[in-house]
């Protein structure tokens, strides 16, 4: 057993302690230190891990209780390169949000790098637990925490209201995970989840199995943000604050989406094929990409809309993991870490303008980010990688998803990841260029209405200093346009989703050891026609942009047109968002139920 | 083994999402979200039961005697303190929502739409 592998885990929630115990007698940057310190060695021992995991599942059995004859009693973390790769993302971003909070919070005292220990603790659990139970208890610890960063500007209204529907939808999805843990362990007699996997195999799946399916499913697409549980999601990354939005908008939401994936391959493909759930969930994802994008167009405060350009991203990568197959499963993973980056650069950089110019509304913003070149091209670059600009990361990621989708027979599949891509990253473009090039009309009446109060964030820039914002945005973006340059990444993430879709010899190794031997790296280069949609996105979300700066410039008839058309599916979806927890709750019922019919159907 | 654990159970979560839905007061919020709750104890607890089963204590009692199953007990115990710790946070968030904006009702605390 590798000693590390409890460490990413263990150093964050150990420093949490020290810092809550002893930071009151230490001076005033102690606390900010050894969260930065512990972050940073969490970092470097989560990127041990995924060179470690490299030929064979790191599997580690909490107080030696190994499984005897294929029952586990233990609690074991199993981590391979695809979850040690979540867990490094994890700390990295959180390096970045601690560096960019440095003198951020100086008002509220120590709670801050606590929380943010914690949060990194309890995701970096999430990312490598092995079994439900542990995947339930760190999914409600970095929940909790999530809900307590959210709110933690209290003297504002809108982190309050952001917080607390934040809360209580996301309670209800884990509501729905705890009745499916409950009902798979009823059926199976086991947590573990390569045990239940072994136990549900070669069964046809039941009424039970459905359910149980649908709840997790449910609930995990409830956290990641997936249409219609998405509602959440905008309402809270809008309103917390900028250090927490790295982490929440760049890793939080992909975990659940990591946890579906995890899921269905470990416990879940022997019983429900892979042919039969496809369209299900590759519809979920669709729709979450096109309306996260068409929802971030309408968008013109910065946060918000990186949260719904959040939401679309989850589509796309939610439809990777849907496509069931070892392509398209590694493609999410490429998708989930450069993307990640990508947007907690993004985000970095319109908290620059926050922290600078005091606003973070396109509009009222516009021109002004001429004095904050950096924080533009941060910006642009991020949004032209997340257009799929080859040879970037997600274009990689979408080369993978791509040519799986077309060899599946899903050809109308790609068409519209590109459609989503240049919603998302067109509008993203779009205010780059207003803010930073001061481009287009100083007014849109298309956009949703001003926040009626001021953002919240800390109004004293007395002792900001600026490398310490432009640091982690620059060092975020340029890992995250870098990575795709790491040599056969896509090869590597090939041969780490093989050993997850291969359940049975992934049971092997967890319950009875037998590492299966090492496999070669399968070779990959994108086809031509993943080259093709990478280039049209990336073109099509330029033209985008230029649509949303110079609508007005089209001729009269044309524009008439387009409103009429337009103007019942726009005041529809904003009023859908409505801000009322109640209905989010409402949706999401109507999400599980959905879900759960169409499973049901596609399985009978 | 009988259905009507599973029925109370699906009753009371349904009648629990049916108030948070219709939920006009952040308090009676609350009070859903942890009757929402008891639901999952409910399912938990009636999947460990075992017919005549003791408590699971295996000590001073001979081998092979029946008791219920420990591992959701567990599962309820750290269920029961997770719903703690959010009716706290969420009521903290509410008392802030009455202080600085003056309502508890989710409907009129929405500056965020669209």
């Amino acid at each position: 057993m590798d000693v590390l592998v409890p460490l990413p885990v263990a150093i964050p929630l150990l420093s949490a302690a020290v810092v809550t115990a002893i930071g009151h007698w230490c001076g005033r940057r102690f606390d900010d230190l050894i969260a930065i310190g512990a972050t940073a060695a969490t970092l470097v021992i989560s990127l041990l891990l995924v060179f470690r995991s490299n030929e064979h599942e790191l599997v580690y059995w909490f107080g030696g209780w190994r499984p005897r004859d294929g029952v586990a009693l233990g609690i074991s973390f199993t981590v391979d390169p695809g979850s040690a790769a979540v867990a490094t993302l994890v700390s990295t971003l959180a390096l970045a949000a601690l560096v960019f909070s440095w003198r951020y919070f100086d008002e509220v005292g120590k709670l801050f790098p606590v929380l943010m220990l914690l949060f990194v603790g309890a995701m970096c659990g999430f990312a490598l637990a092995g079994d439900l139970f542990n995947l339930f208890v760190w999914f409600e610890l970095m929940s909790v925490v999530a809900y307590a960063l959210t709110g933690y500007g209290v003297e504002h209204a809108g982190p309050l209201e952001g917080a607390i529907n934040f809360a209580v939808t996301n309670t209800v999805g884990s509501f729905c995970i705890l009745f499916g843990i409950g009902f798979l362990y009823a059926r199976t007699g086991a947590l573990n989840l390569a045990q239940i996997g072994e136990a549900l195999a070669g069964h046809r799946a039941d009424g039970l199995v459905i359910v149980a399916f649908t709840l997790l499913v449910g609930g995990f697409m409830t956290k990641a943000g997936a249409v219609p549980f998405h509602f959440w999601l905008s309402d809270a990354y809008a309103v917390a604050p900028i250090p927490v939005c790295i982490l929440l908008a760049g890793v939080m939401s992909d975990l659940g989406l990591h946890a579906v994936g995890r899921i269905y391959w470990t416990a879940f493909s022997g019983t429900l094929s892979a042919g039969d759930i496809r369209p299900v969930l590759v519809g979920f994802g669709l729709v979450t990409a096109i309306v996260g994008g068409f929802m971030c167009f309408l968008q013109r405060d910065l946060k918000r809309m990186l949260a719904f350009a959040t939401i679309s991203n989850i589509g796309s990568v939610l439809v990777g993991i849907a496509l069931l197959t070892r392509s398209g499963l590694a493609g999410s993973i490429v998708y989930l870490n450069t993307n990640g980056l990508l947007r907690g650069a993004a985000f970095v950089a319109v908290g620059i303008l926050v922290r600078r110019f005091k606003s973070g509304d396109e509009l009222d913003l516009r021109g002004r980010g001429r004095r904050a070149p950096i924080a533009g091209a941060v910006l642009v670059a991020a949004a032209l990688a997340l257009a799929l600009l080859p040879p970037f990361g997600p274009f990689l990621a979408n080369a993978l998803v791509v040519d799986s989708a077309i060899a599946l027979g899903y050809g109308w599949v790609p068409p519209l990841l590109a459609l989503a891509a240049v919603l998302s990253a067109g509008t993203i473009l779009r205010a780059a260029g207003r803010i930073f090039g001061g481009l287009g009309a100083g007014e849109d009446p298309l956009l949703s209405h001003e926040p009626e109060e001021s953002q919240a964030e800390p109004d004293d820039d007395r002792r900001v200093s600026p490398p310490l914002m432009w640091i982690p945005a620059g060092a975020l973006a340029v890992v995250g346009l870098g990575l795709a340059f790491v040599p056969e990444l896509a090869g590597h993430a090939l041969r780490d989703a093989g050993r997850v879709v291969d359940r049975s010899s992934h049971a092997r190794e967890v319950l009875g050891g037998v590492a299966p031997p090492a496999a070669p790296i399968p070779p990959y280069s994108p086809s031509a026609t993943a080259y093709a949609y990478g280039i049209a996105s990336a073109g099509g979300a330029l033209a985008f942009a230029a649509f949303g700066l110079y609508r007005r410039r089209l001729p009269i008839s044309l524009r008439r047109a387009a409103a009429r058309a337009a103007a019942g599916p726009v005041a529809g979806l904003k009023e859908l968002h409505s801000g009322v927890v109640g209905d989010y709750v409402a949706w999401l019922t109507a999400g599980v139920a959905l879900l759960g019919g169409l499973v049901a159907v596609v399985v009978r | 083994m009988s259905y009507l654990p599973f029925v109370l159970a699906a009753w009371i979560f349904v009648v629990g999402i049916f108030g948070i839905v219709r939920s006009r007061h952040y308090i009676h919020l609350v009070v859903c979200l942890s009757l929402t709750q008891s639901s999952t104890y409910v399912l938990l607890l009636s999947i460990g039961y075992v017919k005549h089963g003791g408590a699971p204590i295996f000590k001073d009692v001979p081998q092979g005697t029946r008791a219920v199953d420990p591992v959701v007990q567990a599962l309820t115990l750290t269920d029961i303190v997770v719903s703690v710790t959010v009716a706290a946070l969420v009521l903290a968030l509410a008392i802030q929502a009455k202080k600085h904006a003056k309502t508890m009702n989710p409907d009129e605390l929405r500056p965020v739409r669209g």
